[in-house]
């Protein structure tokens, strides 16, 4: 039986279309400050140091973790860096994690990032495959053919993904930190907005953003921290194929296998009754959707009508991304990550305006790569 | 006066030499004469093409070669609108998964010769080929697929 594991200290950082104002190493250290500061330690306190970002085309820096070494205090230090593409903000912390389950550190910081400002993501992901034709259109005109199946698989209105992109920018305006604040969206708006990768609109589309979100992680006995610490419940990773014969890129296996994993480490078995919160990656507003049904939230066929019928609202029975979530930040490497980290702010109570009423229990989740790999964590405010 | 500088611009450029690989290899030598050419796994029978020259899910070798019907079906698409960096096919343009008859997974080309509003899942399709001294080692050969009705 593994060790508990808590979450005694939470940072990240203002998210927004360029971060001018700062460097790689500024960004990662406003974030991991105001985690050291929330569990009130200094950098001498942690025993090691896990940092995530996505793809080094994102920035043009090839292995920035050892030049941000020195700016995170792990000189002399254990460091090791963790890369499983978009889901990486979500398997650092749980690398992270898997240090203190193991006994190895008491006080384990880690931290994930992306400065998009600093290159171009979009021409990262759409390099020529050779001897094929040049198709392929960033991660929208990957996921965008998957949306569109799922639309003709569960007959969903076509506007499912127009109300969560409006939900989730308004739970946005309650976040302070989130890139994008659109007190003013309508349903209308997000309808007239241009078709960038048919079915996919531009304000159905996650922004690209500058940020960096850092936890401190801690054993039981180093567990003591100014604010109530969360605990984890459950953590787990799965991968699969990009492509085998008769994959389901609407319903992944994966991603099906990871949540069962996690929630039975969390003895979860009603998902929708039992938690409180949920932080999900909704890179593209569908994707909402999708994921209720992975996640075992909606039978099959029917994970839209959670979002038709207000249930995923930060007032509904069962709120999803009360942050505003990826649709309104979207520092890559970190965007796994935030979502770990807002579901542990809600078991504390500290998400201040998207705090959802006496939080218990709270699902963080990431999928990265071609829906491939998934990371996710159980959250909750008793020790299990 | 002078602006301070918080930061310059560093372009990169990067050479790729490309090995394909045996099964690829001789799927692109198949295709510069007009042949799309799969494989099948002889475990779970399914036709891989592109052929990976394995079954990633039986993880066992693909010798058997498999001729294909240049028809198939349409499994998913998107219509293309976002001009971007380094783009190599003017706007919009529709990239589809299409699954060959006979084989069991689906690959990416483009769709034309059909207005995009009447394109839909489930479609049939046919290859459409380059004039034949533009063939090469590359499925660029087929220029697009198009309705097999059209």
């Amino acid at each position: 039986m593994a060790n508990p594991c808590a979450i005694i200290g939470i940072g990240q950082t203002k998210h927004d279309t360029k971060r001018e104002d700062c460097s790689q190493i500024d960004l990662v250290r406003e974030a991991a400050k105001r985690a050291l500061e929330d569990a009130g330690l200094t950098w001498r306190d942690i025993d090691a140091v896990v940092i995530g970002k996505a793809p080094d085309t994102f920035e043009g820096v090839m292995m920035p973790e050892l030049f941000l070494a020195d700016a995170l205090g792990a000189v002399g230090k254990p460091m090791l860096r963790v890369h499983t593409a978009g889901s990486v903000g979500g398997s650092t912390a749980l690398v992270a994690a898997s240090l203190i389950q193991a006994g190895v550190h008491d006080r384990v910081l880690t931290v994930a990032y992306e400065k998009q400002s600093e290159s171009d993501a979009m021409w990262a992901l759409a390099m020529k495959i050779p001897f094929s034709p040049p198709l392929v259109a960033g991660a929208g005109g990957y996921f965008a053919p998957h949306i569109r199946k799922y639309i003709a698989q569960s007959k969903a209105p076509d506007d499912i993904g127009i109300k969560v992109a409006v939900k989730d920018r308004l739970n946005g305006v309650k976040n302070p930190y989130a890139h994008l604040h659109l007190p003013n969206i309508t349903y209308e708006e997000v309808r007239d907005s241009l078709m960038l990768w048919d079915p996919i609109r531009y304000l159905e589309t996650c922004p690209s953003s500058d940020g960096a979100c850092a936890m401190v992680l801690a054993s039981e006995s180093a567990s003591n921290a100014p604010t109530r610490p969360a605990w984890v419940h459950g953590g787990a990773m799965r991968s699969e194929p990009t492509m085998f014969a008769g994959r389901d890129e609407v319903n992944p296996i994966a991603g099906q296998e990871c949540a069962r994993d996690v929630y039975k480490q969390a003895g979860i078995s009603d998902p929708r009754k039992e938690f409180d919160a949920a932080e999900i990656y909704v890179p593209f507003s569908w994707f909402e959707a999708m994921w209720m049904e992975n996640l075992h939230f909606a039978p099959i066929g029917d994970g839209w009508k959670m979002t038709d019928t207000g249930a995923t609202a930060i007032d509904g029975d069962m709120p999803i991304n009360p942050s505003g979530g990826v649709m309104c930040s979207n520092p890559i490497g970190a965007s796994g990550m935030l979502r770990f980290a807002e579901a542990a702010m809600q078991v504390r109570g500290q998400a201040g305006e998207h705090q959802i009423d006496g939080a218990r229990l709270a699902l963080g989740h990431a999928y990265g790569g071609g829906s491939q790999y998934y990371a996710m964590w159980v959250v909750g405010s008793e020790k299990p | 006066m002078s602006e301070d500088v918080t930061g310059i611009v560093v372009p990169i450029h990067l050479d790729y030499t490309y090995t394909p690989g045996v099964a690829a290899s001789r799927f692109l030598r198949h295709i510069a004469e007009g042949n799309y050419v799969g494989q099948r796994c002889p475990k779970c029978k399914k036709v891989y093409v592109p052929p990976r020259g394995s079954c990633p899910t039986c993880g066992v070798p693909t010798d058997e070669e498999v001729e294909l019907k240049q028809t198939g079906t349409i499994t998913a698409f998107c219509i293309v609108n976002i001009p971007f960096a380094g783009q190599a096919v003017e706007c919009p343009y529709v990239s589809a998964t299409i699954q060959l008859d006979g084989a069991d997974i689906g690959f990416y080309h483009l769709i034309q010769e059909i207005p995009y509003d009447q394109i839909h899942i489930g479609m049939r399709v046919e290859a459409v080929w380059k004039p034949r001294e533009e063939w090469g080692t590359t499925t660029e050969s087929i220029a697009h697929f198009k309705p097999t009705d059209a």
